[in-house]
């Protein structure tokens, strides 16, 4: 998978990650991981779970710090948080002791916007990512769908040109999230941002991205990556009925698959590799 | 004495915004025909009625019983109320020391002081505990140079530094208050460090995204997680607070309500040791309420029901 790009969104180079376990060895999530993100493109990690999707992401984001090997992000070599990362989280990040407005807002305070220009800039994506009305409410006064509502405002309204997802919709019930992810396509279709999207829904991958990388068991890296040529604009519940949806579907999973069995059969014999 | 408070839990999911359909509204009064259905949900409701009535009856039992047996006790000579007193004999000091004055002075004016000690001890000790807590909870240097002496002091019985504090700083306030502060400093202490070590990582990693520098984290993101821990902390510590104004007084002073059991205890009047004690607990009681309001004051995007405090 040669993608030849004047500027790649993101690079990843020889990427190697390892964790100390508390037994006192090592851990590799990640193994010599080599990949390119074109700007702009909208692409999706899948693989079996405890594959270092979420290590990969954090990489990218600075969050973290590669064993050995280069992630390049907008031609910078990553060194520390990159400021022009947004990065949706698995688990609820918004901020309990924030209103939704706040919530929203805390991005632009951060990087030295005023505050009463943050809150107006914070109203219109409450707005824009339908929880007008909902401003003045905490958290625990929301449902999960309407909190990853105001998760997905805060990371958008920092203009990030480079948006990680980590499952951001996995907890959410199937309805609420189909819906979610229109409205994400809806939204990125506006922007110029390269998202990256892990996800271990195969079919949320294929309806969603423009390309699909699928990772082997851990350690990971990079089996196969999969152009995904369904027309865009997309309707993600409609998109399912496509006869080209579905042989990708059988094509992509077919490879997964082994993937895994294989993280299921080690994850019985209960080796952390 | 390491009272370690655990915050709330993450508020579960999906509330319905009030005014949504589909919430128990009022129940439309009972058509012409009652169902089943609402019949065998009056039945429930009225047997709930009665359980709850019930368990208010015993509640109120238990006082009667006890307050009850210890005045018949102490009346027919089983327990002879010279040493042990008598409930009728406590309420009718508490009256005396309320309209006439106790001996030692008028009674609100040993309320005061009580009240101005523990005060102060409080907020010094919250003040100290949470800049120590905090400190130490986000530099882990600081925690590896001072936790073993921290753990040290905690461990020292406390109330015998009160004989040590009187001998320092004399009969007046300074020896209460710093008691105090010894008592309430290790609690709050202890909850603001585990507060500012338990924040959700990811919580911490968002805000790192969104831009937050070191200064940013501190105070918007670690100060404002641990301060669910140091609220539910402050109940308690407000009690430690008050058990370190009174044992104080108790040890050596001319005034306040610790005092006045010294006095009492001294004259061998039982009645008024007692007296003494249900004053305190109503104090106690009264602190706790404003207690619960400032907690509320502080923490307004905690969901109702999962504040500290039962």
């Amino acid at each position: 998978m040669a993608v030849v790009q004047s500027q790649a969104a993101i690079e990843l180079r020889d990427v190697t990650k390892r964790f100390w376990t508390p037994r006192g060895t090592y851990y590799t999530a990640v193994r010599d991981l080599t990949f390119d993100i074109p700007q702009g493109e909208f692409c999706a990690i899948v693989g079996p779970t405890g594959s270092g999707k979420s290590t990969t992401l954090s990489l990218v984001a600075g969050l973290d710090v590669p064993s050995r090997g280069e992630v390049t992000v907008l031609g910078e070599p990553v060194n520390g948080v990159s400021r022009s990362a947004g990065y949706m989280f698995q688990t609820d990040a918004v901020f309990p002791w924030k209103n939704v407005v706040d919530n929203v807002a805390t991005g632009p305070i951060y990087r030295g916007v005023s505050r009463a220009e943050a809150q107006r800039r914070a109203r219109d994506w409450v707005a824009r990512v339908g929880l007008a009305g909902f401003e003045d409410r905490y958290p625990y006064q929301l449902s999960g769908g309407m909190r990853k509502r105001v998760a997905l405002a805060q990371s958008l309204i920092n203009e990030p040109r480079i948006l990680l997802m980590d499952e951001p919709f996995a907890a959410l019930d199937v309805q609420t999230r189909t819906l979610m992810e229109n409205e994400l396509l809806e939204l990125w279709s506006q922007t110029s941002a390269s998202v990256v999207f892990v996800t271990h829904d195969l079919e949320e991958a294929i309806a969603l991205a423009d390309r699909v990388l699928v990772f082997t068991a851990a350690p990971a890296t990079l089996k196969h990556a999969y152009h995904i040529d369904l027309p865009r604009p997309r309707s993600v519940t409609e998109v399912r009925f496509d006869r080209r949806f579905t042989s990708l579907y059988a094509q992509i999973w077919e490879d997964l698959r082994d993937e895994v069995v294989e993280a299921y059969e080690r994850s019985k014999r209960g080796s952390a590799a | 004495m390491t009272t370690r408070v655990t915050p709330a839990a993450p508020p579960a999911a999906v509330t319905v915004p009030p005014g949504a359909p589909g919430g128990q509204g009022g129940r439309p009064a009972a058509a012409a025909a009652p169902s089943t259905v609402e019949f065998e949900e009056q039945v429930v409701l009225t047997r709930e009625r009665s359980r709850r009535r019930w368990e208010r009856v015993l509640q109120i039992g238990v006082a009667v019983a006890i307050i009850g047996g210890w005045e018949t006790a102490a009346r027919t000579g089983l327990a002879d109320p010279f040493f042990f007193g008598q409930p009728s004999g406590v309420a009718w000091t508490i009256w005396r020391w309320t309209t006439r004055g106790t001996p030692q002075g008028p009674l609100w004016a040993h309320v005061v002081v009580t009240l101005e000690e523990t005060i102060l001890a409080f907020l010094i000790g919250v003040a100290l505990g949470v800049i120590a807590g905090f400190a130490l909870g986000r530099n882990r240097t600081l925690a590896a140079i001072f936790g073993p002496y921290v753990r040290m002091g905690n461990a020292i019985p406390r109330v015998i530094l009160g004989s040590i504090f009187v001998i320092w700083l004399g009969l007046g306030m300074a020896s209460k208050v710093a008691l105090g502060v010894t008592l309430t400093f290790f609690v709050v202490f202890f909850n603001a460090f585990q507060g500012v070590r338990e924040v959700d990582p990811n919580l911490v990693n968002n805000a790192r995204v969104l831009g937050a520098n070191n200064r940013q984290l501190s105070f918007d993101v670690m100060l404002p997680s641990a301060l669910s821990w140091i609220t539910s902390s402050l109940h308690t510590s407000f009690g430690f607070a008050l058990v370190g104004a009174v044992v104080g007084e108790f040890l050596g002073a001319n005034q306040g309500l610790g005092y006045l059991v010294a006095a009492a205890q001294g004259a061998f009047n039982s009645n008024g040791v007692f007296a003494a004690m249900v004053i305190l607990s109503v104090v106690a009681l009264i602190a706790d309420a404003l207690m619960t309001r400032l907690e509320h004051r502080l923490t307004p995007w905690r969901p109702p029901g999962q504040r500290a405090g039962p």
